[in-house]
């Protein structure tokens, strides 16, 4: 995470070999990047773009989804299993034979979504990839990506969206101006008056919350809203002394 | 008509695109007063983005398809009226900025709408420079469009919509390829627009948090079709269950609130911002 221009896309590239470093090195696998062409090293990374339009040209969903694993050289009856599953699991089954320039723009970020996912590369990078999904795109992405960490498989993400990463409580690193400035679990950096003030970040609402409730004893580090509801449970029923009263 | 207090009137509009089966929008009917703040949201996919396309021409002046029922936009026929006429009138910031940067610097790019209007030198100067000023873009003049970083690329795209000095300005998905910061300025720079020249703004956004603190009214989309129209304070209230089951991203504050009092901790109306729900959470909590 960070601002605008910190540097965090041209990080991202330098993952799968897109960019070489002009000083330092990049390991993928123990493996030195500059040795790599960007194809041998795609297998192995996936990066989804920021803008989906980098990546679509297709005619229609299902050959730009396909077309990767032709280009691996996979047999057809394989293609077509693994093309079908990619788009059950993003919901994009009844557009397989839609061009993809006629989908809506959060439509178009799940087929570059799927283009990728589709080779069931070892390390996926995702460039703001809620950009353009309302809130129940957003939660199948969530599990989908809580599928793929329980699977083994590392994910990078590049987001702006702070109640996206609350709710994901993944580990953080913040990016400003070309570096590192600050890392470590997503509650406690995203509640961090210092830490999101360095990276340009805004506080989620929760831990907006929480700290004016500081006063009542409310621990600092709140920033997913199940949590909130908890503590938060506890302390009217304590307060009350009773027990909830219907609606 | 300009001096008519209804910017936009919407009856019973419909678009389907050419080579898809079923209308993207059907049956809108709505309006939109001069100086209002409106939030319109809905699903990935509901027709929100071909609703605006259509309040500036570009439907049906540009996509192919078929166009039904009404639509005037600040006295105009849009169909009637060539897309550079509308865009004195209602200025759009595309959902991708790539979309609409061309020029080889930030500046001819923000100067390219005021010189096709003919002004003199001057104003044009003026214009571009508030433009500037009012998007914090100064610092970015010299570069090329395709250097800047996406977010830099919006307020560009914002700035030379401004210079345009439209009466309305149409911000689809604004903030998706802004840091939090930024998406927050640029939030609070359409609401000075509003408060200081008159200029309708519309946003289209799935996140609520960023814009409930400006918009007074919402407007709901859901295959095609409006399906709440009105104060956002008043429907996210009433309409809760509605708006998250249509995956509206609703402020995190609201939800908390909602589920406390679906279970009964607490009762009263749903807070809109976190100011709101610190003051009523701490009233209950008692001090």
């Amino acid at each position: 995470m960070g601002e605008n221009g910190a540097g965090k896309t041209t990080l991202a590239k330098h993952l799968n070999g897109l960019l070489k470093p002009s000083s330092g090195r990049v390991l993928v696998d123990g493996e030195d990047t500059r040795k790599k062409s960007v194809a041998q090293l795609a297998r192995k990374v996936g990066l989804v773009f920021q803008n989906p339009d980098h990546l679509l040209f297709s005619e229609s969903v299902r050959q730009e989804v396909a077309f990767a694993l032709k280009n691996f050289g996979y047999p057809a009856d394989v293609i077509e299993t693994q093309v079908k599953r990619t788009l059950e699991s993003l919901d994009l089954s009844e557009y397989a034979d839609t061009s993809p320039f006629l989908l809506s723009g959060g439509e178009r970020k799940r087929v570059a979504l799927a283009a990728v996912l589709a080779w069931e590369p070892d390390y996926l990078i995702l460039d703001e990839p809620t950009i353009g999904q309302d809130y129940q795109q957003k939660e199948r992405l969530r599990n989908f990506i809580l599928q793929l960490y329980s699977q083994g498989k590392a994910v990078v993400m590049i987001t702006h969206d702070v109640e996206f990463v609350a709710e994901c409580n993944p580990q953080v690193v913040l990016m400003s101006k070309g570096k590192v400035v600050g890392s470590g679990s997503a509650d406690r950096v995203l509640s961090s008056d210092q830490l999101v003030e360095k990276a340009s970040l805004v506080k989620p609402q929760m831990a907006k919350l929480f700290a004016r409730l500081k006063p009542q004893g409310f621990p600092g580090d709140v920033v997913d809203v199940h949590r909130a509801k908890m503590l938060l449970e506890a302390k009217l029923v304590e307060v009350k002394g009773s027990v909830p009263q219907s609606p | 008509m300009s001096g008519s207090s209804e910017i936009i009137r919407a009856e019973r509009l419909g678009f389907k695109y050419a080579g898809t089966d079923k209308p993207a929008i059907q049956n809108v009917s709505l309006s939109i007063g001069r100086g209002e703040f409106v939030l319109l949201t809905g699903p990935s996919g509901c027709g929100k983005s071909t609703l605006c396309r259509c309040l500036n021409g570009l439907i049906p002046n540009f996509y192919q398809g078929e166009i039904s029922g009404d639509i005037m936009v600040d006295g105009l026929s849009t169909s009637k009226q060539l897309t550079s006429e509308l865009s004195r009138h209602i200025g759009y910031v595309f959902q991708n900025p790539e979309n609409q940067l061309f020029a080889l610097t930030v500046e001819k790019d923000i100067a390219f709408g005021p010189e096709n209007l003919g002004l003199s030198r001057a104003e044009i100067r003026s214009r571009v420079d508030s433009a500037m000023h009012v998007t914090n873009t100064v610092g970015l003049k010299d570069l090329a469009p395709y250097e800047l970083s996406g977010g830099q690329q919006q307020r560009v795209a914002l700035a030379g919509v401004l210079a345009m000095q439209p009466s309305m300005i149409v911000l689809d998905e604004p903030t998706s390829f802004l840091d939090p910061k930024t998406a927050e300025e640029i939030m609070s720079a359409a609401e000075q627009l509003r408060q200081d020249q008159g200029i309708t703004i519309l946003v289209v956004e799935h996140r609520l948090d960023l814009v409930a603190r400006y918009a007074k009214r919402i407007i709901v989309m859901n295959k095609g079709e409006v399906v709440a129209d009105g104060g956002l304070e008043e429907t996210l209230d009433t309409q809760f269950e509605m708006l998250t089951g249509l995956g509206v991203g609703v402020p995190r504050v609201s939800l908390l609130w909602a589920m406390l009092r679906r279970d009964g901790f607490v009762t009263g109306r749903v807070p809109t911002h976190v100011e709101e729900a610190a003051d009523s959470l701490s009233k209950r909590l008692g001090n």
